[in-house]
């Protein structure tokens, strides 16, 4: 197959993954919440598996659904034992994602006669199928499902982010302040943990439950190495998502292995260069500044 | 093979006590995913699936995690839990792209090393089960040995480091001890759930005691008797993986602790908060009954419910049963309907009433708040002073006889 059949819709749609992801992620590390996301992205899969049950596919509103109640679930349960159990914030993270995917890991176990998600699967997707499992036809162009489904996803984050802007703003960088002006910050909060929940469990077909992490927080901590204002920062955690999707791609095709674990790797490539090499907030720079 | 499982459980959940109790919970979590590229590199240059030769190259890998985070954190502005993100998802996810160029290379002796992955406690067997054995013992014996020195690095490093014990060693040997713990229960549970292994048991145990060694105790307990159970849960029945089951486990005696330990859990909470309701309101019936022998001068009449209901907003099965708490007590005595105080009542009651008009003068004689403001405070306070309080409340006040309404403050003919 040449490169317009098969490579472009599997670049495309890991790009597509790590700009939504990406994008969502910027919030989530400017809130120090990167270990919430990473918890989410685990514990979405019971709901995943139920609804899957449910409904017979894995692209279905009722997937969707289910998958977004079990991230809003986990954030309350995280809380519940924060306030009220006493238990420390790490351990109460560590706590609930655990228990939520050792969940949903037997229930795959228990219906592995019913379901065909594999425990592989469940850990790094195969966006290697993508081109093979075509959908619609547009001006004559066969464009396969995963894509269209990932650039809705996308559309969505981007439209989210439009919309909410101005709340997610301030109640990240100014939480006190957006308390006093009548913005409900807990809502935004939960809105924040849906759409990762939401971003999670489309993605999931494609890269699987535990590499949307590496696609959630890599590009965007790399991105906020670069650059203190929040739409650059949005932009380049894009433009690095993109960059690693395309070179990961070669990577894994060159060692012929799974493909999100090599598009995570890049991105913790380019993390490391910028690391390094960033004008202001790198390593090099920072040591010749003396600091 | 159960007592692989048990030392793997009770030595991971040992040494997660001291993560816990250090506040790096997800550490754990970190050096879990990252071995895995350890492994990786180690079985591609070895060839064989020598324990040894993996298990050395997941500590090196878990170890090369640890500083990175540690780099990441000390030199950019980043901040530990998306360093723990980056680190953790590039390491595994380096580790996935190795893993499944080896099982795509057709290697025969690779399969099972995705056993890494998810646990397979229930197939370690022979030599494996002795080194993972073993270094379940080296850590169980290390704690043991080195326990002074792990408490005070954990609670009060810079008092350690004042009293001249070398911190940085032993946080480097506590270091250490979690990478091995970390990969020693992977082999039970799998990556992802291995920080479980670490945090569930410390979470649970806490919930029954405060001192540290208890603690590493029952948070052993709390791991062993987990391995055990998911181990026997896959054994009997078999299409069940055994990690999950494991850390589900786990879980339910972790929620258990929070709800049924005593002192810190949440039944004895309620219930301790329950019996001081109950006191509270038994003790204001006290104090209605003797206003109203104060109102008419009469300590022989006997009250109604409805008299008192008069004066209380309180439902009439609410009272009736205080009441009969109370006659139990021997504090009053009466039928159904009528009730008097005994002479231990009585001396309650004016007890409450007393406390309630000494805290009306504290607040307006030495406090300065207005007389209309105090009311609502001693309804409240009248049920918390101690006799100690109440006896500098009378110095300081100087056994005043009237509150700042003109009541008379009743003491006890002594």
């Amino acid at each position: 197959m040449d490169f317009w059949q098969n490579d472009f819709w599997i670049i495309l749609s890991g790009s597509l993954v790590a700009m939504s992801c990406g994008l969502l992620g910027c919030f989530l590390v400017l809130r120090k919440m990167a270990m919430v996301g990473d918890a989410i992205s685990h514990s979405v899969l019971p709901g995943i598996v139920i609804a899957f049950f449910i409904s017979g596919s894995l692209s279905s509103w009722t997937v969707m659904i289910g998958a977004t109640t079990l991230g809003i679930l986990t954030t309350f349960i995280i809380e519940f034992l924060q306030k009220r159990g006493g238990v420390q914030a790490d351990a109460a993270i560590g706590l609930t994602f655990t228990f939520l995917f050792a969940v949903g890991v037997i229930l795959i176990a228990a219906n592995s006669g019913n379901l065909h998600i594999d425990q592989d699967c469940v850990l790094h997707g195969e966006i290697a199928y993508i081109p093979l499992d075509t959908g619609t036809v547009i001006q004559g162009i066969e464009i396969p499902r995963q894509p269209m489904i990932l650039g809705v996803l996308f559309l969505a984050v981007v439209s989210f982010l439009l919309i909410g802007y101005r709340g997610l703003f301030l109640t990240t960088f100014d939480p006190e302040y957006s308390d006093a002006i009548g913005m409900q910050t807990s809502v935004w909060h939960y809105l924040l943990m849906a759409a990762v929940s939401l971003a999670t469990v489309v993605s999931f077909e494609s890269v699987g439950a535990i590499l949307v992490v590496a696609f959630l927080i890599v590009p965007a901590a790399t991105a906020y190495l670069v650059t203190d204002h929040l739409p650059s920062m949005l932009i380049l955690s894009c433009v690095f998502g993109v960059l690693a999707s395309a070179s990961g791609y070669y990577l894994a095709v060159f060692l012929d292995g799974s493909i999100a674990g090599a598009i995570s790797t890049m991105m913790g490539v380019f993390f490391f260069l910028v690391f390094f090499f960033a004008p202001r907030y790198g390593f090099i720079a920072r040591r010749m500044a003396g600091s | 093979m159960v007592i692989g499982t048990i030392l793997i459980g009770a030595s991971s959940s040992i040494v997660g006590c001291f993560t816990v109790l250090r506040k790096r919970s997800l550490i754990g979590d970190a050096i879990a995913h990252s071995v895995l590229p350890g492994v990786c590199l180690a079985f591609m240059l070895g060839g064989t699936k020598d324990p040894l030769m993996l298990l050395g190259g997941a500590f090196i890998s878990g170890w090369l995690s640890i500083i990175a985070i540690d780099l990441v954190v000390s030199n950019t502005r980043i901040k530990t839990d998306a360093a723990l993100g980056i680190i953790l998802s590039v390491f595994f996810g380096l580790g996935i792209l190795l893993l499944t160029h080896i099982q795509k290379s057709g290697n025969a002796s690779q399969s099972g090393l995705d056993s890494f992955l998810f646990g397979k406690a229930a197939s370690i067997v022979g030599d494996d089960l002795i080194i993972f054995g073993a270094v379940a013992v080296l850590l169980i014996v290390s704690v043991y040995l080195f326990f002074k020195e792990f408490t005070l690095i954990s609670f009060d490093p810079n008092y350690a480091k004042s009293i001249g014990l070398r911190v940085n060693s032993y946080q480097l040997l506590l270091s250490s001890l979690t990478v091995l713990a970390v990969t020693v229960g992977i082999q039970a549970v799998g990556v992802v759930l291995m920080a479980a292994l670490l945090i569930t048991p410390a979470v649970a145990a806490r919930f029954w005691t405060d001192k540290l060694s208890y603690m590493i105790a029952i948070a052993a307990g709390i791991g062993a008797l987990a391995s055990v159970s998911g181990a026997f849960i896959s054994y009997a029945a078999p299409r069940m993986p055994t990690g999950p089951w494991i850390i589900v486990v786990l879980t339910i005696l972790a929620i258990l602790s929070m709800f049924f330990a005593p002192g810190r859990g949440f039944w004895s909470k309620w219930r301790s908060q329950h019996f001081t309701e109950q006191r509270i309101f038994q003790e204001n019936i006290l104090k209605l009954l003797y206003q109203l022998e104060e109102g008419d001068g009469r300590q022989d009449a006997e009250r109604s419910l409805s008299e008192m209901l008069e004066r209380r907003d309180w439902k009439k099965e609410k009272l009736s049963t205080g009441l009969n708490q109370l006659e139990d007590d021997c504090m009053v005595t009466g039928d159904d309907e009528l009730w008097r105080l005994s002479a231990e009542g009585r001396r309650e009651g004016k007890r409450i009433v007393r406390l309630h008009r000494l805290w009306e003068l504290y607040l307006t004689q030495v406090m300065k708040v207005a007389p209309d403001h105090v009311h609502e405070t001693a309804e409240v306070m009248e049920h918390l002073i101690s006799p100690q309080l109440e006896k500098r409340l009378l110095r300081d006040l100087n056994h005043p006889d009237r509150d700042p309404h003109g009541s008379p403050i009743p003491y006890d003919r002594s």
